[in-house]
């Protein structure tokens, strides 16, 4: 009888294609954060009227602020449904490294919340005024900051999964920590915005996202033995 | 030719046992000292009221929880100094059926296949059919009945090749035909050596195999 062990990249492309296939068929799930994001965004538009010099200031506060809220919508779910439903436990019971798993498992969110999220921001930016110069750097800033999002988003959802009320106390544990990316994101498009250099913020969220994708998915796999151990 | 047989060697030395094993949950002892030995072929059938601590202790066995004390050793190795090892050659099956209601049956087995250290020489819509799910083998779990979730849950066993089954409440909303084809699926396991530990209420009618029994 031939056994056959799949490699780890196999296993990685199995875990991602199952989430992604999940993620599709879940439309509201995935639509959500995005509609809240637009809403988010044109409430303060209409609170602040329709100023070009005014909504042009807050413009990268108003679109980050909106995108860090919209993000964390979807973190409870990251492992939720897969407690419920006895998944989590196949995955802790699997011969190959735990890791691997949360690596396709946070991947897969980033592509489902955040890539979405990315485009319309885009859209949004010339709603709010956005200079023409600014709109490259705010790409670049989401396609740096996004994936620190749901690295450390997954940390928490990890951590308390399983808890009741674990939502709101998820949306709150977790939004302090976006701060760092938050800063440094604004103050990008910002200094985008007046003509300044960006080069030293983005690397400093280059770094930051380093950081997160070196240690996140370490600290995933332990809180998850944690939570079900 | 000479690995084969090395091989094999190795399948008919298996043996699982546990040692003085204690759990408490909530500050309640639901069970202390608790040991045992099974080898090649044997079946331990555990039982006790609920809340008894049934689930707790295959919990302990397959890895999942820590023992407050004692040790669970696979083939006189402790499991937890050699996770990926005994990972390798155990299923478990947990009262929760492990699917997801979005995914169709055969995407489900497709990625309990990649998770698993899986056997080739079976192909995924065959063990759809010998469970009963052939005509299913598209359909969303969600539209499936409990006792074919179950039986889905179940159809991991036989994608793998492991030497050792961990079942939680098995026969649970099984009907009769599916209660039978569990029985069977044991019978053959234990007839090729294999090792399998389970919690039911139900007598488990398998004869010519040595059945032991706990009582919680």
């Amino acid at each position: 009888m031939q056994m056959f062990h799949n490699s780890t990249s196999t296993v990685l492309i199995a875990v991602l294609k199952r989430d992604l296939v999940i993620g599709l068929r879940h439309r509201s799930e995935l639509f959500n954060p995005l509609v809240f994001f637009f809403i988010v965004v044109t409430m303060f538009v209409l609170a602040l009227g329709p100023y070009e010099t005014t909504l042009r200031q807050v413009a990268p506060a108003v679109i980050w602020v909106a995108a860090l809220l919209a993000s964390t919508l979807s973190l409870d779910m990251m492992f939720h449904s897969d407690l419920d439903d006895g998944s989590l436990e196949q995955f802790l019971l699997s011969p190959h490294p735990l890791i691997i798993i949360v690596v396709a498992k946070i991947l897969a969110h980033w592509l489902l919340t955040a890539a979405p999220l990315i485009v319309a921001a885009l859209f949004l930016g010339l709603m709010v005024y956005l200079p023409q110069t600014a709109i490259m750097p705010l790409l670049l800033t989401l396609l740096l900051g996004t994936p620190v999002l749901s690295l450390v988003g997954a940390v928490l959802a990890a951590l308390t999964v399983g808890l009741r009320g674990s939502g709101i106390l998820l949306t709150l544990l977790i939004l302090p920590l976006y701060i760092p990316v938050l800063i440094f994101s604004v103050a990008t498009v910002d200094n985008a915005a007046k003509g300044l250099a960006i080069t030293g913020e983005l690397y400093f969220l280059g770094a930051i996202l380093v950081l997160a994708a070196t240690l996140a998915p370490l600290a995933t796999t332990s809180s998850l033995r944690i939570r079900l151990g | 030719m000479e690995m084969r047989e090395t091989e094999q060697q190795d399948r008919v030395l298996n043996s699982f046992s546990a040692n003085a094993l204690t759990c408490i949950r909530n500050d309640v002892v639901l069970f202390s000292g608790l040991g045992f030995r099974l080898d090649c072929g044997e079946v331990l059938q555990i039982q006790g009221p609920n809340g008894s601590g049934k689930t707790s202790l295959l919990r302990i066995l397959c890895g999942l929880a820590l023992p407050d004390d004692g040790a669970i050793l696979w083939n006189e190795k402790n499991i937890h100094d050699h996770r990926q090892d005994y990972f390798k050659e155990m299923s478990y099956i947990g009262h929760v059926n492990g699917i997801k209601m979005e995914l169709t049956a055969l995407e489900n087995l497709t990625i309990a296949g990649a998770l698993a250290v899986t056997n080739q020489s079976i192909s995924l819509p065959d063990i759809l059919e010998k469970m009963g799910l052939a005509e299913h083998e598209n359909t969303p779990a969600r539209k499936l009945s409990s006792g074919q979730r179950r039986r889905l849950a179940l159809a991991r066993l036989l994608i793998t090749d492991t030497r050792l089954w961990i079942l939680d409440e098995p026969l649970t909303s099984l009907d009769d035909y599916g209660r039978q084809l569990m029985r069977d699926m044991i019978t053959a396991h234990a007839a090729g050596n294999g090792i399998t530990v389970l919690a039911t209420h139900d007598p488990v009618d398998i004869q010519r195999h040595k059945i032991t029994m706990i009582n919680l």
